[in-house]
């Protein structure tokens, strides 16, 4: 993982290599039969695709197998499951998934355009309407339809931010107080900058192997991938028949559950998708930890802080840690190893056993979730 | 004209009765009005191609402000967004114009007017299409 921020001295493929050097390091050196490469922006922003061939040539693994993954928000957990049938199909033994993104090169109005793609060009983005744009909506008719106070997002907010100021990899490792969310300036109302989180570069990167594969001493707990699923719904948020309910995240969620024989109560921390908070109350509820319009209460009462019922954004999430576009489901996962393995340090969440990731593309349109396990 | 300006210009001849008519699809099997048009009905799960012309009016359900717009749409900003719940059932999303004094609210009654959306492509060519705009009580 690398730090999420303004990397003005790094290009995509260092960022990319730091990254799969560090997992490749971590895992004791294992050799990956192919490279599957979440990204989103780099066409529009570098002015490069065919990341596959790229990375894989400039990383040293010129030769293997390698291919782009794009699913919006949700592409590194999309990239994640790819790898995943790979292995379980017997076809690849071992296989590294890189999250990466390079935004900081381009001004604000040329990251929005690229960002707007991942909305219906025809229907959405032709108004005018962003990624914070259709979030904006779905938390002006949320605190509507459920009669939620203006400030009920603060404490994903608050909570993000506490985790994050442990987290050396963080964009802002600073706790922030409500009066600060309470006095934020508006980016589209009612969504304040302390609802939004910042973009920034980031590289992450995961080995994934069958068991077969691995080698037979190693230094910390493998830990395992016990239900893996993507789910996808309308693109425009005006296409959904209630736009409240992330059904992609449902199904996902649901699926990998079924898949790892579990139940929520057995879920011990949720890395879920907080690129803007009123996702955070809405995979809360698709998830089932709240009933619909009861998501933003976890936030008030200490549910989902570290050492609560269900500890969300362990390490600050994307408000905090930084929102690294594509890389964002590489970087939950990552730091859900971490907590599984007992290497969170400081953000440890106490006994951590079962952790859920999920990754939203677009404000919902996809969805990606995996339930990891720590061996007994 | 180059290339990039004809398949520019195409794309947005494509989609011209549903930006300047509001022209969706109604299906016959369950009767469901659909727009934006997608051909199989989202309910029933049938074809539906039936031509529909919606009557334009409806409510605000959600509505915002852009700030920090994209590229394309920077002249305009600060600019509003809504989805509109139209009569005949479907959602839209669209730009709010011609706000008089009034607040807009969840609940607003709008109607369909065309208006400038913004500039496409890098030729900057202007696109057309629906915006909504309060309905007065005096109208
Ligand atoms: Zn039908």
């Amino acid at each position: 993982m690398m730090p999420v921020g303004e990397h003005w001295d790094l290009s995509l493929r260092h960022l990319a290599l730091d990254a799969i050097s560090a997992a490749r390091a971590d895992s004791g050196g294992l050799r990956p039969q192919a490279l599957y490469v979440a990204n989103v922006l780099a066409p529009a922003l570098s002015g490069q695709s065919h990341l596959g061939a790229l990375l894989a040539d400039f990383t040293g693994l010129r030769g293997v197998e390698a291919s782009t993954i794009e699913a919006s928000g949700a592409s590194g957990g999309v990239a994640v499951r790819q790898a995943y049938l790979a292995l379980t199909s017997g076809a690849l033994d071992v296989a590294i998934v890189l999250g990466v993104e390079k935004i900081t090169d381009k001004a604000s109005g040329q990251v929005q355009a690229a960002l707007a793609t991942s909305t219906d060009s025809e229907y959405e983005a032709v108004h005018g309407v962003t990624p914070s744009t259709q979030a904006a909506l779905l938390m002006q008719r949320y605190l509507y339809e459920h009669g939620a106070p203006k400030d009920s997002m603060a404490g994903f907010s608050m909570t993000a931010h506490q985790n994050a100021v442990t987290n050396p990899n963080a964009m802002f490792r600073k706790a922030i107080r409500h009066e600060q969310y309470a006095r934020a300036p508006i980016i589209s109302e009612p969504l304040n900058t302390f609802d939004v989180a910042p973009l920034g570069d980031g590289a992450a990167a995961l080995v994934l192997a069958r068991a077969a594969a691995l080698p037979n001493r190693h230094d910390y707990p493998q830990v395992v991938i016990a239900g893996s699923a993507v789910s996808t719904s309308a693109l425009a948020v005006h296409d959904r028949p209630n736009p409240l309910h992330l059904t992609a995240a449902s199904q996902s969620a649901e699926a990998a559950m079924l898949q790892a024989s579990l139940s929520l109560e057995d879920i011990g921390l949720f890395e879920l998708h907080d690129s803007f908070s009123i996702f955070a109350a809405l995979s809360l509820e698709a998830a089932g930890f709240a009933a619909p319009g009861h998501g933003w209460k976890l936030a008030q009462n200490g549910d989902i802080s570290l050492a609560g019922k269900i500890p969300i954004s362990t390490f600050g999430g994307s408000k905090a840690r930084g929102d690294p576009g594509a890389a964002t489901g590489i970087y939950q996962l990552a730091e859900a190893t971490l907590q599984l393995q007992g290497r969170a340090n400081e953000n440890q969440v106490p006994n951590a056993a079962i952790a859920m990731t999920q990754c939203l593309g677009g404000s919902g349109a996809t969805a990606s979730t995996h339930i990891l396990r720590r061996p007994n | 004209m180059n290339r990039l300006a004809s398949m520019e210009t195409s794309q947005h001849w494509r989609l011209r009765q549903q930006r300047y008519a509001l022209v969706g699809e109604v299906c016959p099997h369950c009767t469901t009005k659909i727009f934006p048009p997608r051909d199989i009905c989202p309910d029933c799960g049938e074809d539906a191609r039936d031509l529909y012309q919606f009557s334009g009016r409806g409510e605000v359900y959600s509505h915002t402000t852009v700030y920090q717009a994209p590229s394309g749409h920077s002249s305009n900003a600060p600019y509003p967004v809504a989805i509109v719940r139209l009569e005949e059932g479907p959602l839209v999303t669209a730009q709010l114009t011609d706000i008089g004094d009034q607040p807009v609210e969840i609940g607003t009654q709008v109607e369909m007017v065309t208006r400038k959306l913004g500039a496409d492509g890098e030729r900057g060519m202007l696109v057309y299409g629906y915006k909504f705009r309060p309905i007065l009580a005096e109208r």
